[in-house]
């Protein structure tokens, strides 16, 4: 029994059944194809977190968003600035306490670098409904490549807790056709 | 040494310590393990009444209609909840199972008794601290306690205290197993069971030692020696701690699947050398789990994140699923000698689920499987992650391994550990029947409705998911609210399911009937149990039941695996 001693001391040399050497061996290769399938969507896949990040101090990114918002600003909703960058320039986000900032308009199929970061505590980017989900430190910059694929107003939210604003603590992205394609 | 009879059960005295003959098992029970393991089980299952309460005030604040708790105190009571059940039921019990599985088991005298009261104290007061830090305030910072947010000192002082005294308690049960050894109290080697507690010791010290490397600095952080704490570098140490102590939690609760196996229907293992390689994958390959939890974070490479998430290649994955074969193909095999071998699924139409030590048992098996094991998987997928970090998908997940599974597994043995060790009679064995399937009910209906709202996108540790006070206004589709509502339903179910065992517990620990020689117990054990001499690995036996359970199972695993994959292919363009 389980809760006695095996009866060989040597209990490595003792049979094995054959029931459990097959179960053993489809989870063995199961295990392997998930492993190696990680590593294909790398190269089949189109949803791969980019690993560019920089260490960055707070202040400063603060002031890079601030900037980008200034020089790109196209109208005001909420009190917040509706940003529309040209495709192909850096985009950034900011996540702070208890804000995504600023509101960005982008345009569907084309691609930009995205740059996020936060003021102050770890948020979490949550873009829905479409549901992808990017952690966010302050101190670090991280940077991919993004291009929305369907048009359409996405909410951020935020879904690390950060603080008794943590629920208030959203942004948008506005997503429109390419210019010229309506 | 001298045998005698005090009246109600035989004692046995030498120098070091005092045994009684346990008339069902045959085992030498020191009595001094005895009242460690009663202490232990006492106060785990107090911390468990606490925060399960807790976790029903938590649910019914996210069921949207109902709305229960203030926003400042569901965040206070959200970071409560998490330590008491996780960290304070789970670690107590899991120290009187380690007690139980060297001295019990091995028939020997547990070491330095008086040490386990200073652990015990140590860990009580730990735990108290906690709670007392946190309902002070400026503490909310939910268990993980992620820098730059800070707690109060008192807060990471009590997880050190509490984490030093269960390390003690570890460390015990190593001496007992060296005792037991050095003075031939058991032949061969150590049974299967003690194998498993073995594993999860070994794991213990390895994240408990984590738990201080990470937690010093940030105490001393709090106290303002320190200047900084980079927030990806304590994730990554803090996972390694969270995150590998979950494979105590595996080892442990497998470990009493096969001993209720054993006690309830004779079980053996089907080969010892299978089961005890499969634990052992747990000890080589535990380290890398801390992947899991950032596989969403900046910094870090795919290629890291890619071989840790997998356990190297899910080789640790790949000792669960052997196990998922070998309890049950065990099960199997002892029901079949037990007489029941009429087609595929006698065995299991007829086991005793009247029982609630099996029927835990067996339902904490197969949905540990099935919700947690498979869900786990997907939600450590490198990419696939993206879709629910942080989601409430999350904590369906590990409701799913940690309170399906563990919590299940562990109240399962709690219904032998009253009558074997406690020595008392179960009351109200017609409510303790039901008990194991209302709280299974509620586990599986929490851990799936809470996956189900993740997968919608809704956020886990949120207060408002309707977003009232947002100056930019969002919505969630109306699935995540009806999965919320849902989700409060099945809390309930669970909090009454838990409700009932605390009170059986403390009830028959009060006033159970005491079980004296000759005493037929309610939920009876199997007659070989007291026949200690029969030992081993099965013959070769056909397994058909088992071999369509699993079956269902690896199909049911492709395909949400893949589900999964499809849904990621949708989303937005990333790299
Ligand atoms: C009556 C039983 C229980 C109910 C109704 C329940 C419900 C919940 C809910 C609704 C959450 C919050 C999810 C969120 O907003 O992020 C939660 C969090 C959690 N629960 Fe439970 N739970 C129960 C029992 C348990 C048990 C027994 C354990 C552990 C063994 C456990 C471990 C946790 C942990 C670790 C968290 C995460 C806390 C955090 O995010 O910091 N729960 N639970
Ligand atoms: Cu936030
Ligand atoms: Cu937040």
């Amino acid at each position: 029994m389980a809760i006695t001693s095996p009866e060989r001391r040597v209990w490595w040399n003792e049979p094995v059944e054959r029931v459990e050497l097959i179960w053993a061996g489809v989870a063995l290769l199961w295990g392997l194809f998930m492993f190696f399938f990680m590593i294909a969507w790398h190269f089949i896949g189109q949803q791969n977190l980019s690993n560019e990040a920089y260490r960055v101090v707070p202040d400063a990114y603060v002031q890079k968003v601030e900037d980008f918002a200034q020089k790109y600003q196209v109208r005001d909703e909420a009190g917040t600035p509706v940003v529309k960058p040209p495709a192909g320039v850096d985009v950034y986000l900011l996540g702070r306490l208890w804000q995504w900032w600023p509101v960005l308009e982008l345009e569907k199929g084309q691609s930009y670098r995205l740059h996020l970061s936060a003021a102050d505590w770890q948020h979490g980017f949550s873009l829905q409904p479409i549901n992808i989900n990017i952690q966010v430190h302050p101190g670090y910059e991280h940077v991919m490549t993004l291009t929305p694929t369907e048009v359409g107003e996405f909410g951020i939210i935020c879904n690390e807790y950060c603080g008794i604003g943590h629920h208030t603590m959203t942004g948008k992205i506005i997503v429109v056709d390419k210019q010229g394609a309506k | 040494m001298s045998t005698t009879y005090d009246g109600m059960a035989s004692t046995i005295r030498d120098k070091t310590a005092t045994f009684r003959l346990c008339q069902y098992t045959g085992l030498k029970v020191d009595v001094a393990a005895q009242r460690l393991i009663i202490a232990n089980a006492v106060a785990a299952v107090v911390f468990l009444a606490i925060g399960g309460v807790m976790g029903l005030m938590v649910a019914l604040t996210r069921w949207p209609a109902v709305h229960l708790l203030p926003a400042e105190w569901f965040y206070l009571i959200l970071t409560a909840h998490g330590a008491n059940v996780l960290l304070f039921w789970i670690i107590f019990f899991e120290i009187a199972i380690l007690y139980f599985a060297s001295a019990v088991l091995l028939n020997c005298r547990l070491v330095g008794p008086r040490l386990g009261w200073f652990a015990f104290l140590l860990m009580v007061a730990g735990g108290i601290a906690y709670n007392v830090a946190v309902f002070q305030g400026d503490s909310t910072v939910m268990f993980t306690s992620y820098p730059p947010m800070m707690a109060k000192p008192l807060f990471y002082i009590s997880l050190i205290a509490f984490a030093v005294g269960a390390l003690i308690g570890v460390g015990l049960f190593f001496a007992t197993l060296a005792v037991a050894r050095a003075e031939g109290t058991y032949e061969g080697s150590i049974p299967l069971v003690t194998f498993g507690a073995l594993t999860a010791a070994i794991i213990a010290v390895f994240t408990l030692v984590t738990g201080a490397i990470i937690l010093v600095p940030t105490f001393l952080w709090s106290v303002g020696l320190i200047r900084e704490i980079d927030p990806l570098m304590y994730k990554l140490v803090w996972w390694a701690m969270g995150h590998s102590s979950q494979q105590i939690n595996v080892s442990a609760h497998v470990a009493i699947w096969y001993a209720i196996g054993a006690l309830v229907l004779g079980a053996k293992p089907l080969s010892e050398k299978v089961s005890r390689t499969a634990f052992f994958l747990y000890i080589l390959f535990l380290q890398l789990a801390s992947a899991h939890h950032l596989m969403a974070e900046p910094g870090i490479s795919s290629e890291w994140k890619i071989v840790n998430t997998s356990y190297m290649m899910y080789l640790a994955v790949l000792g669960s699923m052997i196990h998922g074969l070998t309890v049950p193909g065990s099960i199997e095999a002892a029901q079949r000698r037990n007489g029941f071998n009429k087609g595929v699924f006698e065995w299991l139409r007829k086991a005793p689920w009247g029982n609630p030590a099996f029927a835990g048992m067996f339902l904490s098996l197969v949905m540990f499987g099935f919700i947690g094991g498979i869900s786990g998987v997907v939600l450590g997928t490198e990419q696939l992650n993206l879709l629910m970090h942080n989601t409430l998908y999350v904590p369906g997940h590990f409701h799913g391994t940690v309170v399906a599974g563990t919590t299940l597994a562990f109240m399962a043995g709690t219904y032998l550990v009253l009558p074997l060790i406690f020595q008392r009679e179960i009351i109200w064995p017609k409510l303790a029947k039901l008990q194991p399937y209302i709280f299974g009910a509620g586990a599986a209906g929490i851990s799936m409705f809470m996956m189900g709202a993740g997968t919608l996108g809704a956020p886990r540790r949120h207060w408002d998911i309707n977003f009232t006070d947002a100056v930019i206004s969002f919505q969630h589709s109306p699935g995540v609210f009806l999965m919320m509502a849902l989700n409060g339903i099945s809390a309930i179910l669970a909090a009454l399911g838990g409700a009932i065992f605390v009170l059986v517990v403390v009830g028959t620990a009060l006033f159970g009937k005491k079980i004296g020689p000759g005493h037929r117990l309610t939920f009876p054990l199997h007659v070989g149990a007291r026949s200690v001499a029969k030992y081993g690995s099965d013959g070769t036996v056909k397994l058909p039941g088992t071999i369509v359970l699993v079956s269902i199972f690896f199909l049911a695993f492709v395909l949400y695996y893949f589900v999964n994959w499809k849904y990621l292919s949708d989303l937005w363009l990333f790299r």
